[in-house]
Parts: C-alpha cells; structure tokens; sequence
C-alpha cells in the first residue's frame, strides 16, 4: 500500500505548473459549493488551476466493497483524465485515499504511478506542499469542532491517530488557526469513526446512524455551531443525523472556511 | 444463494441497539473508557511505538521458523517432564483431552478461559461424553450458565449489565434477584466455584505465551482461577494454539508489557504464571493445536493474523464493535481480529463479516504487534466479492455503476435527465433505492439547482 510518506510531502511547486481539479462525484451533484470553495482558494493562491469535464467517480463504492472488477472502469477513467497534471487536488480524504493506496489492482503504468504520486487531499497539499502561512482574506467568528475523517487521519496521515503514542499533530487544526475569528473546540472522542463509511452507511444502517449520532452530541455538548472536514460525505452522513432529531448545528467543508465561502 | 448459514451481524447488531436503552450505551461506554485507560498506559511508557515494532518482528521471527521452535518447545517440555500431544484440528485435540481425561477415571473437571477450547467447542464434545465441565473464570462462567458463547475475548460478559447477572445468578443459582451488588454476585460464584476446584479430577488451562528454549507456557488471568485449577487437581492439561510460541524466556519481558495495557489498559494482569513440567505428583499434559493455523501461514495476504496475542484492544477500540456488541458476529472471535480469522475457518458462512466495519484503521494502529487488521478487513472484501459472496443488491448495482462510471458520456447524460438531482444520487451512490435505508435515521441532502461542472462551464470556460 502507498501511504502519505511515500507520495512525498517534500515536493516543490511553481506557478506554471498544471493543477488538475479533482471534484468528486458526490461533491459535484450535492454540495457544490465546496467544489466552488476549492477551485476558488487555489486560484487565490496563484496555482493553474482547471477541471477535466469527464470526471465522474473515483471507483471507490465498489473498491471499498472488494468489487475490483467494477471499479476498474472508473479507476481507468480517473487516469485518463489526470495523467497530464502536475497535481491532482480533490477535497475530499477518502476519495483520495482510494486514488493513492487502492488503485493498485490496476496495472501499475507509469502513468497510474504518477497519478497515485501525486494526488494530494486539499489540506494536506495547502499544509506540507504550499506550506500556506496565512488566508487573510477568511473570517469565522464561530467555534467550530473539527471532524477528520479516519480516511484522512490513519489513511493519508492528516493528523495523529490517538492509538498512536507520540507527539500530537492536526494539519487541519493548524490551516483553520490561521483564520481570524475561529475559535476550535476541543471534543471527547475527536477521532472515533461517525460511521458514514461509504456503502456501510446503508447495509450496517443502524450501527452506522448510532455512531452518528453520538459524534453529533459529542460535538454539540462542546459548544460547536459548525463542524467542518476535509470529508464532505462524513458530513453528510452526520449533517443528515442532526437535522433529522433537530440537532442545531451547521456542517460545512474546510474549503468553504478557508476560502471565505461560498457557504 | 442459501443464507441459511450465513450469519447477518448488521441485522444482529440492529437488535443489539434496538433492544432498549441500556446495553448497548454501556456496553460502549465501558469498552471506550477501557480504551481511554489503555491511551494512558501506552503513553506512561516512551518506547510503546517501539515495543510495538520489536514484539511484531519477534512474532514476524517465530511464525517463519515455526517448525523449528516447535520442535524445541516439544524436547524442552519432554525434558521437564510434561507429555505433549499434537492436534490438526478441533477433532483430534477433543479426542486427545477426552483419552486423556478418561485415562484418569475424570467425570468432572475445571478450566479457565480458553479460546482455542472455544474454537474447537471443547466443552459440548467432552459434555456429551459424560465429563462434566466447570469454567472457573467469573465472566466465562456467566455465559455458561446462560447457555451463551463469550462475547469478547477478554471480556466474556462485558454485554451484560449487572441486572442481567443478577438474574442469572437468580435463576441458575438462586441467590436474591433484586441485589446486584457486584461485590455480592463475585462472591456468590467464588463460593460456588471452590467445591468444584476440589471435586475436579482435572484442571483445564490455555497458554499465552509458549517459551521454545524452556518448554515454559504462560498463562496471564487477573481472578487467579487458572491457578487454583492448575494447582489443586492431580491432572493439568493445557491447550495451546501453535502460533503462541515465542523463542526465548525474555522475549517475555517485551510482550507482558504490551498484553495487560492493551487489554485492560493495566500495566500486568494480577497473574503472570509460567508452567514448566508439572508439579511435584501432578501431571502435565499440553495440547498443541493446528486447527487452520498451518493453512493461515500459508496466505500471504492473512498470515500477519497469526501475530495476534488476543489482547481485545482492537475489539475495544472499534468503533463498530462497541455498538454491535460481540454476539452479533455469530464466531468464536468477533470484532476487528474476529472479522479476519473467523473467515479462514468458514469463507461463505463469515463472508459478511469484512463489510461490518467501516475501515476507520483504528484496529491497526492499535494492535500491540501490529497486524494490519484494516488492510486485511479490505483484502477479505476483494475475496468475498471474486468468490460471488457479495450481497445481491451490491452486485447488481456495482454492475451497472461500474459500467456507468466509466463512461462520462452516459453519466452526464443520466445526470442531465434525472431532476431533481437526489432522486437518482442516491441510487448510485447508496446502491439500495428499494429499501432506502439512509433516510431511516436520517434527513436527505438538500437539493442543488446547479451541479459544480454545470457551475464551471458557465463561470470558467
């Protein structure tokens, strides 16, 4: 499996070169916004950004099943529509997860080495590869509780997973300091799974809604008024538990806050 | 396909939760403050991520010079004076206790926790041939009262709540319904338990650890139980799966830090015992068992399984697990380590159980000899889904999302035709539209009028 350190964080980066806009399908057709955010914050920071017109899906639903055979297409898809990008940027962990560490039932062109190299989940590039010091065009004056996601923590080691002894880190928590007015609050079980877990979230329906629920009380009980993610479909998960029992509490993607919107 | 054999642990696990109120949020609670005392001892001790690495790699050393340590562990243990017996599977290592028992005229023996006993459901093989087995471990003594398998490998009882005991106790022992004291109910099953220490013709142990320079075995309990039952019958006959060998005595030193710290989040277990040769007039017999293990080492994604030292950290820590409680697994091993092993014994009856999981990978990091029990969760799906095992309404599904994902031309086009636009996401990406169990518990995203490429196409090209 590659894992963050082999797609190494030590690349260097210039104007010229192709940024290939990596907009899941999920974000496409239900939060927008987020791609808006995302494609809008890279432009802010002078990168050469476009988007290829054939994306759909990055093959992950029937990955994640162990359906390799179904997600070939779609994975061979991907790659024809990045292969000649400088960097892939999707805001979305688990869907660059899957890129990264799953496209490996494929055949292994360099190519489709090139591409697992060097897709990159938005946090993860604006914090090691931008190195990124300040948004000073963002405001929040809200307190906020930060969901990473367990695709972008244990997957792309966005933060330290807390089985892990060592020194604490949260890249996520570290891009959302820089904006004025954001107060981060802390929560019980910050990196305990809300149970989205792609198609889980449908066969293993109850389990999946009680984790999500709990995640839900966890960060309403903190004092949160917005969560906010690297991974809009865990939100989407908890944003739908929330506003079924009335929970008052506002879901939106790390893009959106660092960008200054669009909400 | 016939699913009369294929156990359903999300359906199980939705009775679990849907019971009442009670046991599942404790059944949660208990297991995460377990975990959170767990974090807290592995972080007293500055090389925990590098006792992790050197356990690993002993274990790694053994299990690829299996033979040879096996061998070494039989001459030692001969030496001191034991009998070992070699087992393939479930069956012969039942014959082999039950010869041994009837050898010595036992009717009635005694045992502490094993899960290899589980595994080759000893205890209903030697009851139907007239032996009358006694577990002496408190919480492996409730599920057998209540006629039920452990739910946790640590933690037998841990779905219960003390109600629940108490009522047992009621009704199996007749002690007082109403009192569930659990000072009161641990003393009532000591008091039941001593007489049948002294009634055993014979004493039943597991193993830990297997020492191969010594012949020494470990047996690590916190009730003391193994001990007495090792101690006052004439007879000791331990069972032991064969990856439990480590090569040295002080290869110890490295896994009794990692075992109680990540099982209970203590930093030893109240006892530690090594057994080497039997006691002065006793007489020591040890078990050891293939049953799969051999064919395991032989699968080069699933080997790493065999490191396990059946600590339950990984069952703790899972988030899935904390929720479904360990009887929904419907196996002798459930949770993280259970979904990877119970397979090897029965690929169509567990092929749900890689899919009750949501990937999170907290299992692996929290492994005290790091198997990647996430990535095997993953490997197992690919499995099930060659050998055809994959839920029906999946396959279809994928079938034609793969086809359609494939092929930006037909997916622009479905979603150009389809509005509003949540009327056919669903279907492709939740896959169950007949049943739609997303919206059960919970609200639909909202509508967009504008997906993000329709949004490009008029802002950015």
């Amino acid at each position: 499996m590659t894992t963050q350190s082999e797609a190494t964080n030590h690349k260097t980066i210039s104007k010229d070169m192709r940024i290939g806009l990596f907009i899941p399908c999920y974000i496409d057709m239900m939060f927008p916004e987020v791609g808006i955010a995302t494609l809008q914050l890279l432009e802010r920071l002078g990168l050469n950004v476009s988007y290829p017109l054939n994306q759909t899906c990055c093959g992950q639903p029937m990955s994640n099943s162990g359906d390799e055979v179904n997600s070939a297409p779609a994975e061979h898809l991907f790659v024809e529509n990045f292969k000649e990008y400088d960097f892939i940027i999707g805001p979305a962990g688990s869907c660059v997860k899957q890129v990264r560490c799953h496209f490996d039932t494929i055949d292994q062109t360099d190519e489709v080495k090139h591409i697992r190299q060097h897709t990159y989940e938005l946090v993860e590039f604006l914090h090691d590869i931008l190195q990124v010091d300040s948004f000073p065009w963002a405001e929040f004056q809200h307190s906020v509780a930060i969901h990473n996601s367990c695709s972008s923590i244990r997957g792309l080691g966005i933060a330290k997973p807390s089985e892990i002894m060592g020194v604490p880190f949260d890249k996520t928590a570290n891009l959302l300091s820089k904006v004025k007015g954001l107060v981060l609050v802390p929560v019980d079980r910050p990196d305990d799974c809300c149970g989205f877990g792609g198609t889980f979230c449908v066969t293993d329906e109850a389990v999946s809604a009680r984790m999500g629920l709990e995640k839900a009380h966890d960060h309403l009980r903190h004092g949160a008024e917005y969560v906010v993610s690297p991974d809009m479909s865990c939100l989407m998960h908890q944003q739908g538990i929330a506003r079924r029992v009335g929970l008052n509490l506002k879901y939106i993607h790390v893009a959106q806050v660092l960008n200054d919107g669009p909400f | 396909m016939d699913n009369a054999n294929q156990v359903d642990p999300a359906k199980s696990a939705e009775l679990f939760i849907l019971h009442d109120q009670v046991h599942e949020p404790m059944h949660d609670r208990f297991l995460w403050a377990t975990m959170q005392r767990r974090d807290a001892e592995a972080a007293a001790i500055p090389e925990w991520e590098e006792l992790r690495e050197i356990a690993s790699k002993i274990k790694e050393h053994t299990l690829t010079h299996l033979d040879h340590y096996l061998e070494a562990f039989e001459a030692n243990a001969t030496k001191r004076g034991a009998h070992v017996h070699w087992a393939l599977d479930a069956a012969e290592h039942n014959e082999i206790v039950f010869s041994i028992l009837k050898d010595h005229g036992v009717e009635e023996m005694i045992k502490s926790k094993s899960m290899l006993q589980e595994e080759c459901q000893m205890t209903p093989f030697l009851q139907s041939r007239g032996i009358k087995v006694i577990e002496s471990d408190l919480g492996e003594r409730i599920q057998q009262l209540d006629g039920q398998p452990p739910s946790h490998i640590v933690f037998p009882a841990i779905h219960k709540t003390r109600k629940d005991v108490a009522e047992l106790f009621a009704r199996s022992v007749g002690t007082d319904p109403n009192n569930d004291d659990p000072h009161f109910l641990t003393e009532v099953m000591r008091n039941n338990a001593r007489p049948r220490f002294l009634a055993a013709g014979a004493g039943m142990t597991g193993g830990n650890f297997a020492v191969a320079e010594t012949g020494t075995f470990m047996v690590c309990t916190n009730e003391g139980n193994a001990d007495i039952g090792a101690s006052v019958p004439p007879l000791h006959i331990a069972s032991i799966g064969i990856e439990k060998l480590v090569p040295r005595v002080e290869d110890l030193g490295v896994f009794l830090r990692l075992l109680s710290r990540s099982a209970e989040g203590t930093p030893l277990t109240q006892y530690s015992s090594h057994f080497t040769g039997p006691r002065k007039g006793g007489e020591l017999h040890i078990v050891l068992v293939d049953n799969g293990r051999s064919r395991r080492l032989g699968m080069p994604d699933f080997w790493h399984s065999l490191k396990c030292i059946r600590c339950g950290a990984c069952m703790n820590t899972c988030p899935v697990y904390r929720r479904s409680g360990g009887l929904a697994y419907g196996a002798t091993y459930s949770g993280p380590i259970g979904v990877i092993l119970d397979p090897t014994f029965d690929e169509f009856k567990y092929s749900e159980l890689p899919f009750h999981s949501t990937l999170c990978g907290s299992c692996t990091d929290v492994c005290p000899v790091k198997i990647d029990i996430s990535d095997q969760i993953f490997k197992w799906r690919r499995v099930m889904a060659k050998k055809g095992y994959l839920p029906l309404a999946k396959r279809l599904s994928f079938a034609v999302s793969g086809h359609v994902l494939g092929h930006p031309e037909e997916y622009h086009a479905m979603e150009k035709v389809a509005e509003p636009a949540i009327d056919y996401a669903p279907h492709f990406l939740l896959y169950n539209r007949s049943l739609n169990p997303w919206g059960r518990d919970r609200e639909l995203p909202q509508i967009v009028k504008q997906t993000f490429r329709e949004w490009y196409l008029a802002n950015r090209s």
